[in-house]
């Protein structure tokens, strides 16, 4: 494959995956309910410190179920301080970020990292369902990918029921809302709480992937989340809930594969943060800047002629 | 049907910025009474539509809304029973949603009790399909269209359909059609009347239009300073004209009417 091997690919494609759940997490609370919520990258770790300590107690699955319901309760949290408190929404999500590292420390028995080696993964039990070698190499994608077929698909059903629909008005028009008998503050809480399981199943499932976890893990995830995020809304515009949702989860592949093509390209790890930087600028101002060069092109045109 | 009985309300209390906005304002509404009112700027009119929404508590005094106390009642409980229109056309629809599911959200008041997980069935859809076509506007074969994509008419209209999709206890019109263009406005005024006249909605409209306030519906309520200077309806109002209406304003408030946009509005004008 020279350049690019079918490893390399696969690798950014799981990556991208799981890094996807968190993307349709801030897909739910930044675009549809038009909230910034920064309290990704602890609810992230939260997710993993949960399903760690779960999973090294031997249970896997129930791991990903905790490490959901965990996420559930930072969302409420988020959720609780700028509805009935009063607090901005970025705020309450940096305040909620700050105390939940003091709590994934506490999850992971103040230790600043553990390691899940000898016990099952989720990722291990389906790849021991077939002893085959495609199956050896692809068993993990898979898995994550049947994960991100369901999710979207929930997402999908979820946002046109009529609690989905409320949720929605609720980003959309909130004077619309508060003249239509649906309860903003609730359907902000269930937002966040749906958002949070989302984050915290991503940083779950990346604690069985990796077999690790480790405190600092969630770190910047909010900026590669985010990258993701305007990717897809830049690949899908603000179409049909469908394709944004899988523009979405593109949008984390793509994100991947940049990454993973400045890799081969030696890029020093440590301009890693200025590549994203950059990737998440320029996905932002891509359609703007095809409007400037339509207009000059415009312009060009109308001087030749003239 | 609707009975406010001193209710007053002051913005920043104990600060230069101190408004009496709503001052011990009393008013009844029998079930079926269309009232129009109109007021100098800062009169209290939107306050009152505030007021009765449930967007603030009144400092003092309750509201009474079919027989029921809501004086304390949070906004979007009060809402299930309460239409309300905007003058922005924007404010009471969300542009990123389909037609058909804005409806579905306004619908929502009807299927309390039915499951927050229940999709818009083919029921429902048919349903919005007739509703709208009431509205003459062909937006019945638009329903899968975003609403940002409709005029500001089409958007007041949807919103009219939209509070009163399921009969609201009362309907709050705030200048609902001063921000439309003649044409435009004269239609949905007309859709106004059709839909309370034809479910006998009580309703409260706010105009800036004087020719309006006394030729729609059948009371007139004047207002300024946060309290009602006239209330008039029956024979009494079937007579009066813009002259009369002014008169009596002055004696009422101790005034002259000082709003030159409702001065300068004309019979047929916005």
């Amino acid at each position: 494959m020279g350049f690019l091997t079918a490893g390399i690919i696969r690798t950014a494609l799981e990556v991208g995956l799981i890094y996807g759940l968190v993307a349709l997490s801030l897909f739910i609370s930044f675009s549809i309910l038009d909230i910034c919520d920064l309290s990704t990258d602890g609810c992230y770790t939260l997710g993993c410190a949960v399903g760690a300590m779960v999973t090294i107690a031997g249970h896997p699955l129930l791991g990903i179920l905790c490490a959901m319901g965990a996420g559930v309760c930072s969302g409420f949290v988020t959720a609780f301080l700028q509805t009935r408190l009063g607090v901005q929404s970025i705020l309450a999500g940096i305040i909620v970020n700050t105390g939940l590292y003091t709590i994934n420390l506490a999850v992971m028995g103040f230790s600043s990292n553990v390691s899940i080696f000898g016990t099952d993964t989720v990722f291990s039990l389906f790849g021991s369902l077939s002893e085959s070698d495609f199956w050896k190499d692809w068993s993990d994608l898979i898995l994550l990918a049947l994960i991100l077929l369901a999710v979207g698909t929930f997402i999908y059903w979820f946002l046109g029921t009529r609690l989905g629909l409320s949720i929605r008005a609720t980003g959309d028009s909130l004077a619309m809302v508060r003249a239509s008998s649906i309860n903003p503050a609730l359907m902000i809480t269930i937002g966040l709480c749906f958002s949070g399981s989302l984050t915290a199943l991503a940083g779950c499932l990346v604690g069985q992937f990796n077999k690790t976890c480790d405190i600092n893990l969630g770190t910047g995830m909010v900026t590669i989340a985010l990258a993701s995020l305007v990717i897809g809304e830049t690949l899908t515009g603000r179409g049909r809930i469908p394709v944004r949702i899988a523009g979405v989860v593109l949008g984390s592949c793509l994100y991947r594969l940049i990454i993973s093509i400045a890799l081969r390209l030696n890029v020093p790890t440590e301009a890693f943060k200025l590549v994203s930087a950059l990737i998440v600028a320029v996905a932002i101002a891509a359609p703007e800047a095809r409007k400037l060069i339509a207009a000059r092109g415009r312009q060009l045109s109308h001087k030749r002629t003239s | 049907m609707l009975r406010i009985e001193n209710v007053s309300k002051t913005f920043n209390p104990g600060t230069v910025n101190e408004k009496k906005a709503l001052d011990h304002l009393s008013l009844h509404l029998l079930p079926g009474d269309f009232a129009t009112i109109v007021g100098s700027n800062g009169a209290g009119k939107s306050t009152m539509f505030n007021a009765i929404a449930g967007t603030f508590l009144a400092d003092e005094g309750t509201i009474l809304l079919g027989g029921e106390d809501i004086t304390f009642r949070p906004e979007h409980i009060r809402s299930r029973t309460i239409g309300r229109l905007f003058q922005d056309p924007l404010m009471g629809t969300a542009p990123h949603m389909t037609i058909e599911e804005n409806l579905a959200v306004a619908y929502l008041r009807a299927s309390g009790r039915s499951s927050v997980f229940s999709r818009i069935s083919r029921k429902d859809r048919a349903f919005f399909r007739d509703q709208l076509s009431l509205l003459d506007m062909g937006l019945e074969d638009r329903m899968s269209q975003p609403v940002g994509l409709l005029s500001g008419g089409q958007r007041q209209a949807l919103t009219l359909l939209m509070a009163t999709v399921v009969t609201p206890r009362i309907l709050l019109l705030d200048e609902h059609t001063a921000a439309l263009d003649p044409a435009t406005a004269a239609k949905v005024l007309e859709l106004t009347r059709t839909i309370v006249a034809e479910r006998s909605i009580t309703c409260l409209m706010v105009t800036h239009n004087m020719h309006q306030a006394l030729e729609m519906g059948n009371r007139t309520i004047m207002m300024n300073a946060g309290r009602i200077v006239l209330d008039v309806a029956g024979t009494e109002r079937e007579g009066m004209t813009v002259e009369d209406l002014l008169r009596r304003f002055a004696a009422g408030a101790g005034k002259a009417f000082d709003n030159d946009r409702i001065l300068l509005s004309t019979e047929e004008g916005i």
